[in-house]
């Protein structure tokens, strides 16, 4: 029974236990390497248009939701990069944050139970929170704000496989920027 | 409480960030207003920096291929370039009023009037978002940009003014699929609005399927959205298709054909009128015609079989089709000066005879009196400038022309039309018709049966009847 309530609270909250596992970094990676993300999306399409299908500032969010295994952190991420993102985007402030905002928390939830250091692992999150990215997203245009969206889905399952794709090896940069003690 | 928020303290963070975010959404779609405080700080944060880059990456290039590549052929190709997008706004101005009025009217308006007037922007980056469709320029409110203004190249629209701020400005293209303007065709002036479908194409929608557009059409802004002025060119419809309810017409933009880098965004937008589509002015093939049926007859024998043959197969003196009465103007005078052998703005005699019949209509019924070469029941009254223009194309010695030309040197008020009839006397040799007739056999196209009808004995009523022959 014990062990039941220990699985569950690993659920949902962290436990001295898991902080073992958290990764640091210093502020100014936690800062620069979101704003960056989001000025390749800004900068880049204008040359490649193909690349404006990368949603950097999203792998962005899940790498650090994962390896702060932190909800609350994940949460304070996903919020400021989306909003940051909506900011210069023509849409409302808060669609991107809304979305970005459960990725985040969804993403240090599911990092207290994988290991997220493994390549494959990562590439399955990179895929499920890209999809559940851009679903979301649709769904919120739809329910909040009337769009006439389409969902084409062949064209967002090609985006996250994408995207997945290009996570592994930027995961594998960025853990590079780690602090150790 | 305190237990309560410690053992859910991050699904509690979670809600509260949800709500939060939830309760500024619906603060923007209720108020129909943005949060203008954290953009500005954002686009203000990103734009030096966006700025910086592409100076660094322009740099570079520019580097490379004026150092490297082609030294001075940049230069060169960036002039030709201004120069060429400058010709194509002035040729599409000229085109829309050259086809609403003559070519000094029209170059008087030219002169007075200038296009919308403009401000040139450059693109430093696009939005965020995957597949947006959202550009932002280097130029916001400082430089008097607005929400809601025009952006075009001088190729076609490009989009609109979203978002105005102090650096930089927001520009919705139209190939976003939130995009709407009033286009218009150019053929058949079919009305639709113009939509983004966030691929390289956009679509013509509202256009009922009895309307008639056909592909390669050219789609114009109508001005009705008041955002466009009217007359921009949209694009080419590449593909026309009946729909359910309404046609399906996909338009290829023409303004984003070239890519974006510097665009032009209208301050004061002038409306301008549909430019005309061309017609075709190709040459059309005109057979000979029949050759007369005995050498040796008379051409007043020939007369009443070959006038009706002969005459739809002359061909336009012009080379392409009249279009606007500035050129049927220009024509006409062309042709008295050809028929009185006059240069405009070299011959020392002052200005032709403009009130020469070049165009006679059929003959008033007048008591032709019989005797001559034959009678000429029609051809009797026409007059002899035609005849001179016509043989003097063929390149034969026509009396006539210096006949008319005399009369206009002297300052006659009479046409030439009845000196040339008056120079025939009844039972005189004829000097217009031998020449007729040898033009006419040499040329297919000078009518011969009426010069030698001409040659007949005139009808003393014939100058005073002929009111064409007192006005061309």
């Amino acid at each position: 029974m014990s062990d039941l309530g220990a699985s569950f609270r690993t659920d949902f909250t962290e436990t001295p236990l898991l902080k073992k596992g958290v990764s640091k970094y210093h502020v100014a990676a936690m800062i620069g390497i979101p704003l960056a993300a989001i000025l390749f999306q800004v900068y880049v399409p204008r040359f490649f248009e193909r690349l404006s299908y990368l949603e950097l500032p999203l792998l962005v969010t899940v790498y650090f939701s994962l390896m702060r295994r932190s909800p609350v952190a994940g949460v304070l991420f996903g919020a400021g990069i989306g909003l940051a993102q909506d900011s210069l985007s023509h849409n409302p402030l808060g669609m991107f944050g809304i979305v970005k905002t459960l990725v985040g928390y969804f993403a240090a939830s599911m990092s207290q139970r994988f290991d997220v250091q493994n390549a494959g692992v990562r590439l399955v999150l990179g895929f499920f929170f890209c999809f559940f990215h851009q679903f979301f997203y649709w769904v919120l245009g739809r329910a909040l704000l009337g769009e006439a969206l389409d969902l084409d889905l062949q064209t967002t399952l090609l985006v996250a496989v994408l995207n997945a794709l290009v996570a592994v090896p930027l995961f594998h940069i960025l853990d590079r920027l780690k602090v150790t003690d | 409480m305190d237990f309560f928020l410690n053992r859910y303290r991050n699904l509690t963070v979670l809600l509260v960030a949800i709500v939060a975010q939830l309760v500024l959404l619906a603060y923007q779609v209720k108020s129909n207003g943005e949060v203008r405080l954290i953009r500005v700080w954002a686009v203000s944060a990103v734009t030096p920096l966006a700025r910086v880059i592409e100076a660094g990456r322009s740099g570079m290039v520019h580097f490379i291929r004026d150092y490297f590549v082609l030294l001075n052929v940049r230069q060169e190709n960036q002039r030709l370039k201004a120069d060429l997008d400058r010709s194509k706004l002035d040729n599409q101005y000229l085109q829309s009023e050259l086809s609403t009025a003559d070519r000094a009217k029209s170059l008087a308006i030219f002169q007075q009037q200038s296009p919308s007037k403009t401000i040139a922007a450059h693109v430093i980056g696009n939005t965020t978002g995957v597949g947006a469709k959202v550009v932002i320029v280097d130029r916001g409110t400082g430089s008097g940009v607005q929400k809601g203004m025009a952006v075009i190249t001088p190729d076609g629209i490009v989009g609109k003014v979203t978002s105005a701020y102090p650096t930089a400005s927001f520009v919705l293209l139209i190939t976003d699929p939130s995009f709407a303007a009033g286009v218009i065709s150019q053929t058949n002036h079919v009305h639709g609005t113009l939509k983004g479908q966030g691929y390289s194409t956009v679509i013509v929608d509202y256009v009922q399927n009895e309307q008639k557009v056909e592909p390669g059409e050219q789609f114009f802004t109508s001005g009705d959205d008041r955002i466009f002025p009217k007359g921009l060119p949209v694009g080419e419809a590449t593909v026309v298709r009946e729909g359910k309810s309404y046609k399906e017409i996909f338009v290829t933009p023409s303004g984003l054909q070239n890519g974006l880098e510097e665009v032009l965004i209208v301050t004061e937008g002038v409306h301008m009128a549909i430019p005309e589509a061309q017609p075709t002015s190709q040459p059309v093939h005109l057979q000979e015609p029949p050759p007369a049926e005995s050498s040796d007859s008379s051409a007043t024998d020939a007369a009443p079989d070959q006038v009706p043959a002969q005459a739809p197969a002359q061909p336009p003196r012009q080379s392409g089709p009249l279009t606007t009465d500035a050129d049927r103007l220009v024509d006409q005078y062309r042709k008295i000066g050809q028929a009185e052998k006059h240069v405009y703005g070299q011959s020392a005699g002052g200005a032709p005879n403009f009130n020469i019949n070049l165009n006679p209509r059929p003959a008033d019924p007048a008591p032709a009196p019989s005797g001559g070469q034959g009678s000429a029941p029609a051809g009797a009254q026409t007059p002899a400038a035609p005849l001179a223009q016509r043989s003097a194309s063929a390149g034969a010695q026509n009396p006539a022309a210096p006949l008319a030309q005399k009369s206009a040197a002297a300052g006659a008020q009479s046409p030439a039309a009845p000196l040339a009839q008056r120079s025939v006397s009844p039972g005189a040799p004829s000097p217009a018709a031998p020449t007729a007739q040898g033009s006419a056999s040499t040329s297919a196209q000078t009518p011969a049966p009426r010069a030698a009808q001409n040659s007949a004995p005139p009808s003393p009523a014939a100058p005073d009847k002929n009111p064409a022959g007192k006005r061309p």
